[in-house]
């Protein structure tokens, strides 16, 4: 079993090394230089020039790179082109923000999709699956921010029990969760809904079935074990897209967190900024990944017996 | 050896016609199928409706009337001459709407259309080729999927600068890793069917066997992923248009609509059901039409 985690963490390392140039080339071509952008447009060419030698963006597409690698492995993503500070301290600081966002909207949307999914399969064409499927159907037609902004409208305009933007209490993480959850479970009940529906037809479940076992254990025990496995990939999923919903949600709810960051150091032409923060979401990305695939392994008996000696 | 390879050239030329009316049977039952299927028929009217209403927006009401300012009728609620009411400029809401079909559907369409093209190339390369070339194109697919799919998109505008072309290009970015990812796994399979032996020994080139006789076979899902991306792809492009990040002022659409209509949700909230509404409109109908087609596929549901 360690070789199996020691060999999915070292090849995440060259996806990882692969994932920061990426984001790097995409933000070299980001229009302006830091130099105008700090000074302002009356700045004279020759204080521009320099501030740009100095901030090194004026080397070559490679030495930049690598310095930023560099720079990275010791924790220094650079400052912000707007107030000069140093882009790594405003991660950490927003970044409580879009854990607790998209953890808790992975977890609950997790368990409302999987009890959900369970349900409408085992009630496979009765009244309750139609509705469930037609539910989730709409749910997954729904732009995230649309329905943030409807949940807005009901609950904190309306009927004021909710904040609708900032973060005070518990309470402001309410909706914008309650938004990720509802657009996060309607995908993973269908998914729940097909695989325990293909289980149930597979021959050890016509076994278990045939030699008298009751349909409650047949469900929730043979059928649900087998059915549980692509699921538990769907939860890798889930996060990242909650994570990608978290960024436009933020903004809709006016949470300083990371999401709402990137978008408004894109608006500001901030790219150290743009960059750390997205380079941060993807590692995070990344590692949840990785903690899935490892789970995986430990459930799926025909891993785990591949790396067993 | 000389017998047998001039039966085969003469059967060639017979093949593409004998094809064909097989397609089109093909075709027929996959249609009468899809036909039994409520929701799928719904979903195909819809969608009927939506495009419709795209290519029909000069018919339906003039351009001018989606940018033609009247100060003095701003923000009124829904009525006989502004069904939809009007926004802050006085602009009829409804006009907006349906010009705004254009973008919001051509963008969904053609990114989806596009990383299918590319996705189904690298994908059908990978998969046929394996070794080196397939190890090369799934590393950059791991190396692109690492970053969520709005988030690139956003990476990608944000180098490119705000505009619908540089919109198209991003979300066609972060949506073509899942397509190579797709064409492979099924493309796979593929490859060592029989007829791909019989096209491969009467030496038809690589490029031949690949699009002329495995892609075709993999059609069945490419379509019904095409189709599912159409409606994710009009939900992430509203997502990033109501960000600032796609279609600029004035021209309408969707997610802009939304996101000018945010400031005035005490005043005015009915702004902010209609473009929504047909958002989950256009995105509800892809759905349902992909899923429709999955089932007709489907052997296993085949009656």
């Amino acid at each position: 079993m360690y070789k199996y985690v020691i060999k999915r963490v070292l090849f995440s390392i060259p996806v990882l090394l692969g994932a920061i140039f990426m984001v790097f080339t995409i933000m070299y071509f980001s229009p302006g230089d830091p130099g105008s952008i700090i000074l302002g447009m009356t700045a004279k060419k020759a204080d521009i020039a320099a501030l740009n030698h100095q901030l090194g963006v004026d080397r070559p597409f490679f030495v930049q790179f690598f310095s930023y690698l560099k720079n990275m492995l010791h924790g220094d993503f650079g400052v912000s082109y707007r107030n000069q500070r140093p882009v790594f301290e405003e991660i950490i600081n927003r970044f409580p923000n879009t854990f607790i966002l998209a953890f808790w909207s992975m977890i609950l949307s997790t368990i409302v999709g999987t009890v959900f999914g369970i349900i409408s399969a085992v009630r496979q064409y009765s009244v309750l699956d139609t509705t469930l499927t037609t539910i989730a159907m709409f749910l997954s037609a729904f732009p995230g921010f649309w329905l943030g902004l409807m949940l807005m409208l009901v609950f904190s305009l309306h009927l004021g029990w909710l904040p609708s933007s900032g973060i005070d209490s518990w309470k402001s993480y309410v909706l914008p969760v309650l938004t990720l959850t509802l657009g996060g479970s309607a995908p993973t009940m269908r998914l729940t809904r097909a695989t325990i529906l293909e289980t149930i037809r597979a021959d050890y479940i016509r076994t278990a079935r045939s030699k008298g076992a009751p349909e409650k254990v047949v469900v929730w025990k043979h059928a649900l074990k087998n059915a549980l496995l692509p699921l538990v990939t769907s939860l890798g999923m889930g996060f990242g897209a909650s994570l990608g919903g978290a960024v436009i949600i933020e903004t809709v709810f006016g949470m300083p967190g990371l999401g709402r960051l990137t978008v408004t150091a894109i608006r500001e032409q901030d790219t150290p900024t743009v960059m750390a923060a997205t380079l941060f979401l993807a590692v995070l990305f990344l590692a949840i990944m990785l903690l899935v695939d490892i789970l995986y392994a430990y459930i799926d008996p025909r891993i785990k017996a591949k790396y067993k000696s | 050896m000389d017998n047998n390879t001039a039966a085969v050239k003469a059967e060639v030329p017979q093949t593409p016609q004998k094809k064909k009316s097989k397609k089109n049977r093909q075709g027929k039952e996959i249609w009468r199928r899809y036909k039994k299927s409520t929701p799928a028929m719904i979903g195909f009217w819809l969608m009927i409706i939506v495009i419709a209403m795209a290519v029909f927006a000069d018919v339906i009401c003039p351009y001018s009337d989606c940018i033609k300012q009247d100060i003095m009728n701003r923000l009124q609620g829904p009525s006989m001459a502004h069904w939809f009411g009007t926004d802050e400029y006085g602009r009829d809401e409804f006009a907006r709407i349906v010009h705004g079909s254009r973008s919001s559907l051509w963008i969904g369409v053609s990114s989806s259309v596009f990383s299918m093209a590319i996705g189904g190339f690298l994908g059908a390369i990978a998969a046929y080729y394996g070794k080196a070339v397939d190890n090369i194109i799934m590393r950059i697919t791991d190396v692109v999927m690492t970053v969520p799919p709005i988030l690139l998109s956003l990476a990608v505008v944000a180098a490119l600068g705000a505009s619908m072309t540089n919109l198209l290009i991003a979300l066609t970015v972060s949506c073509t890793p899942g397509m190579i990812r797709l064409v492979r796994s099924v493309v796979i399979g593929l490859t060592d069917e029989e007829y791909v032996e019989a096209a491969k020994s009467y030496g038809a080139s690589d490029l031949r066997i690949i699009f002329r006789y495995i892609v075709p076979n993999a059609m069945g899902p490419i379509i019904v992923t095409l189709t599912m991306n159409i409606a994710s792809m009009i939900l992430s492009a509203s997502g990033l248009s109501y960000l600032g990040m796609g279609i600029q002022p004035p021209s309408p659409e969707w997610g802009s609509l939304l996101s000018d209509a945010e400031s005035f949700m005490f005043t005015a909230p009915y702004l902010l059901y209609f473009p929504g509404i047909f958002i989950v409109i256009a995105a509800l109908s892809f759905n349902l039409v992909g899923d429709g087609i999955s089932d007709a596929f489907d052997p296993k549901l085949k009656d």
